[in-house]
């Protein structure tokens, strides 16, 4: 059993954070990887990109939002209890390197991806320019974080009740046009990655997306995480999970991320009624 | 003696009861029901005890099989038992998914005029009375050596070395990537073709003889092979099996609906969607169902479709019935139960709807050509044939290849073209020093026996390296 050390709740219960003792993941994870949880005997195994690592005491956390019956699940995991299985860390590690400005754009919970990248990117020598946002202010997460590794710092949502009111592509419209940005690093919901890499296309500037299609083994043997990058079939969880934005056909990756969704409401809603019972 | 061979010439090879078709193509339970002791003993009967038995030469780890089969005929079933674990340490798995056709069973002398003895059969059934009724007696090991081995990889290849070094006195740490141990047998080979109890109770054996299992470990992630030297290992075998889907690359692959075999498989079996929603993972559900290939794991795959409630499931293969690479028991079962062959055909292209939902494939007629380089008549389209294919699950199961995890970051480990291990045949040595290779990531996917067969061979090496060095 993977143990939670500590347990948080975000964003008025809708985002949760967890503390799991991991000890050889931690030794070993960088940022932009991520992890595979397991609840229980007869859960799914749900991929979470690592929000932040403590190699020293051997833990790992990660952020998730509550979209479904295994979130549900796993949101039900109190302090002291554990998943039964944490797998990583997966996926390649994101490229930290010094090359002058770079924007790092979060959504959502895409927020807690973003975490340990950004102040990568920072700690390598980076002027680091942030831009977080959400739909409003009590969805919003890791702002103070954020803000400590940042050397310009943004928010908005969308309703305004938080920061400027608009989206994040605003703001990142209005830097490009006065700034020289060598990388923009975009994490978050999928049609947020889609027009924020549309932007940076314009003016020509690379952009790093994390992509979190649904997987299952997590070390390329199922081909389940296939997205299509520049034409061509790539396993996220192998190849990735950062690709080029401007190369990624995100409207597939959509398509793909709905699978299930039938079966994930119907899951959800079952859930919800026997837990709301007890 | 004389008088005892012409009453036994003519009992005729005892029928496996297997579930009728029009029941089992509904259900997960296994397809043959096993003999009972009695049919045992008159099958054992049948067997000639040959002096020079042909079967064994047929048997990759060369099991005494006239030797098991006497001890069935006498009812001693227990030294039966003892008797193939000198050879064979997963006896349950080999007595279902053996090829026996084309080893043991297809070199049997009786099999010239008559049908050969049932060795598959019989070596299921003594591992099963065993498990079910047994003593639970486990084997004698040798003395602790205090050497320790590392094993990555649980299929049949890993379980057999771990087995092998454990009753050589060796202390074995088994690394898994997956949350459950046994590869394909429990990934990949369906409930209804191999229990997975039967699995568990394999692994449960070596854990009791000190096996200690660590799922959850991505060697090659979690830790790296050269750690597992620091962390104090004197050596390593790598059983990792083939594990990279192949796919087709036609357009629309990526629609919804679309599965490689590993996933599907995967899904169903170590995952348990089949009981969905009793576990929590999903899986695709077609009324027409589409599995492109024609290998066992095809019809694993079409059977396991039909079992989830499809209308019609239809094997989908460019070239014609005698290439089929699958068992011929295996296709037999599938057209029992309902599968259709729609052979000499290939997709070009899957069709979506709005939802990204693959609706259908269109396919081309194709007939057979010039032999290719595998010497089999290479498949050519016919002009103007194509037609569409109605198909909600489409499930691709063209083979599969080496997966590069764990090789791309050792590049002492030398690869052939196709990015497999390259192996001494005899002893599974790897170019690396003190790292062994066998099964499917040096031989390309092959079978359970074979996997068994290079994990025994690798233990003695091991074994060797351990006392006298590389
Ligand atoms: C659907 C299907 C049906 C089949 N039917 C038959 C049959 O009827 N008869 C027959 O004889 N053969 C059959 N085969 C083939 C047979 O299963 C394989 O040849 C055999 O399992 C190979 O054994 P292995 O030990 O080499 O590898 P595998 O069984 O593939 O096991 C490898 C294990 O290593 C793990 N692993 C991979 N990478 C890592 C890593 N980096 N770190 C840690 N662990 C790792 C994998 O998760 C897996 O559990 C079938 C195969 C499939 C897929
Ligand atoms: S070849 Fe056939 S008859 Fe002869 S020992 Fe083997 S099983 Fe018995
Ligand atoms: S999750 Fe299976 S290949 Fe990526």
């Amino acid at each position: 059993m993977f143990k939670i050390v500590k347990r948080a709740e975000m964003a008025g219960g809708t985002v949760i954070e967890n503390k799991i003792e991991a000890p050889r993941i931690a030794a070993k994870a960088k940022p932009g990887q991520f992890v595979i949880l397991k609840a229980d005997e007869t859960g799914e195994r749900i991929p979470l990109t690592i929000s932040d690592i403590d190699p020293e005491k051997g833990t790992i956390t990660v952020i998730y939002m509550v979209v479904g019956k295994s979130t549900e699940l796993f949101k039900t995991l109190k302090e002291g209890d554990g998943y039964q299985d944490v797998i990583g860390p997966l996926g390649k590690p994101t490229h930290v390197e010094k090359l002058g400005t770079v924007v790092c754009v979060g959504g959502g919970t895409g927020v807690a991806v973003l975490y340990p990248i950004t102040r990568a990117f920072k700690e390598a020598g980076n002027k680091v320019v942030s831009i977080i946002g959400a739909r409003n202010k009590d969805l919003l997460i890791l702002e103070d974080k954020m803000k400590a590794v940042s050397d310009e710092f943004h928010v908005c949502t969308d309703d305004g009740s938080y920061g400027r009111k608009g989206f994040v592509t605003e703001v990142l419209k209005e830097i490009l046009q006065k700034d020289t940005v060598d990388l923009a690093v975009a994490i978050g919901p999928v049609p947020m990655m889609k027009f924020v890499s549309a932007i940076t296309k314009d003016f020509n500037v690379k952009t790093l997306v994390s992509l979190n299609p649904i997987m299952i083994d997590g070390t390329g043997m199922c081909g389940g995480c296939r997205v299509s990058v520049g034409g061509k079939t790539q396993f996220a969880c192998v190849d990735g999970p950062e690709f080029d934005g401007h190369q990624v056909d995100f409207d597939n990756l959509s398509s793909r991320l709905r699978a299930y969704a039938e079966d994930e409401r119907k899951a959800h809603e079952a859930f919800c009624r026997v837990h709301d019972a007890k | 003696m004389t008088q005892e061979k012409t009453k036994t010439e003519k009992i005729p090879r005892q029928p496996m009861p297997e579930q009728p078709p029009e029941v089992r193509r509904r259900n997960f339970d296994e397809v043959p029901l096993g003999y009972d002791a009695e049919t045992a003993a008159k099958e054992a009967q049948r067997c000639l005890q040959c002096k020079k038995p042909a079967c064994v030469t047929g048997c990759p780890v060369e099991v005494d099989i006239p030797g098991f089969i006497k001890h069935v005929a006498d009812g001693d079933f227990k030294t039966a038992i003892r008797l193939i674990w000198e050879k064979n340490a997963l006896p349950a798995v080999c007595g279902r998914v053996c090829p026996q056709e084309i080893q043991c069973e297809g070199l049997c002398i009786v099999g010239k005029k008559d049908s050969p003895i049932a060795i598959g059969n019989l070596e299921r059934f003594v591992a099963d009375t065993e498990r079910l009724q047994g003593t639970g007696d486990l084997p004698a090991k040798a003395p602790a050596t205090g050497k320790r081995v590392a094993v990555v990889g649980s299929g049949p290849s890993g379980l057999t070395v771990a087995g092998d070094l454990l009753l050589k006195g060796h202390s074995v740490t088994l690394m898994e990537a997956f949350h459950k141990p046994g590869g394909v047998l429990i990934y990949g080979i369906p409930e209804f073709r191999l229990p997975k109890d039967i699995v568990a109770s394999e692994v449960a054996t070596l854990e009791k003889l000190g096996l200690e299992i660590k799922c959850n470990t991505v060697v090659g992630r979690t830790v790296s092979l050269d750690e597992l030297f620091e962390e104090g290992f004197d050596a390593v075998y790598i059983g990792v099996g083939a594990g990279l889907p192949v796919f087709l690359n036609i357009p629309g692959e990526n629609l919804n609906g679309i599965y490689s075999a590993n996933e599907y498989l995967t899904r169903a079996n170590l995952m348990k969607g089949y009981l969905y929603p009793k576990y929590d993972t999903p899986l695709v559900r077609g009324k027409n169902v589409a599995v492109i290939g024609a290998g066992n794991v095809a019809m694993d795959s079409a059977r396991t479709a039909m079992r989830l409630g499809a209308e019609n499931v239809r094997i989908v293969y460019r070239r014609s019935r005698t290439e089929m690479p699958a068992r011929a028991a295996e296709i037999h079962h599938a057209e029992e139960e309902g599968i259709e062959m729609y052979l000499l055909t290939a997709p070009i292209e899957f069709i979506g709807d709005d939802s990204g939902h693959v609706t259908a494939m269109k396919c081309l007629k194709m007939e057979l050509g010039e032999p290719d380089a595998s010497g089999r008549r290479r498949p050519v389209p016919i002009e103007g044939s194509e037609f569409t294919l109605d198909c909600d699950l489409a499930v691709i199961a063209v083979g599969a290849g080496a997966n590069p995890l764990l090789t791309q970051s050792n590049p002492e480990i030398s690869l052939n073209k196709w990015g497999y291990i390259t192996a001494d045949p005899e002893t599974g040595k790897t170019t690396k020093k003190g790292v062994w290779a066998g099964g499917d990531i040096v031989t390309g996917s092959a079978t359970v026996i074979l996997a068994m067969g290079a994990g025994r061979k690798a233990a003695d090496s091991i074994h060797d390296y351990l006392k006298l060095g590389w």
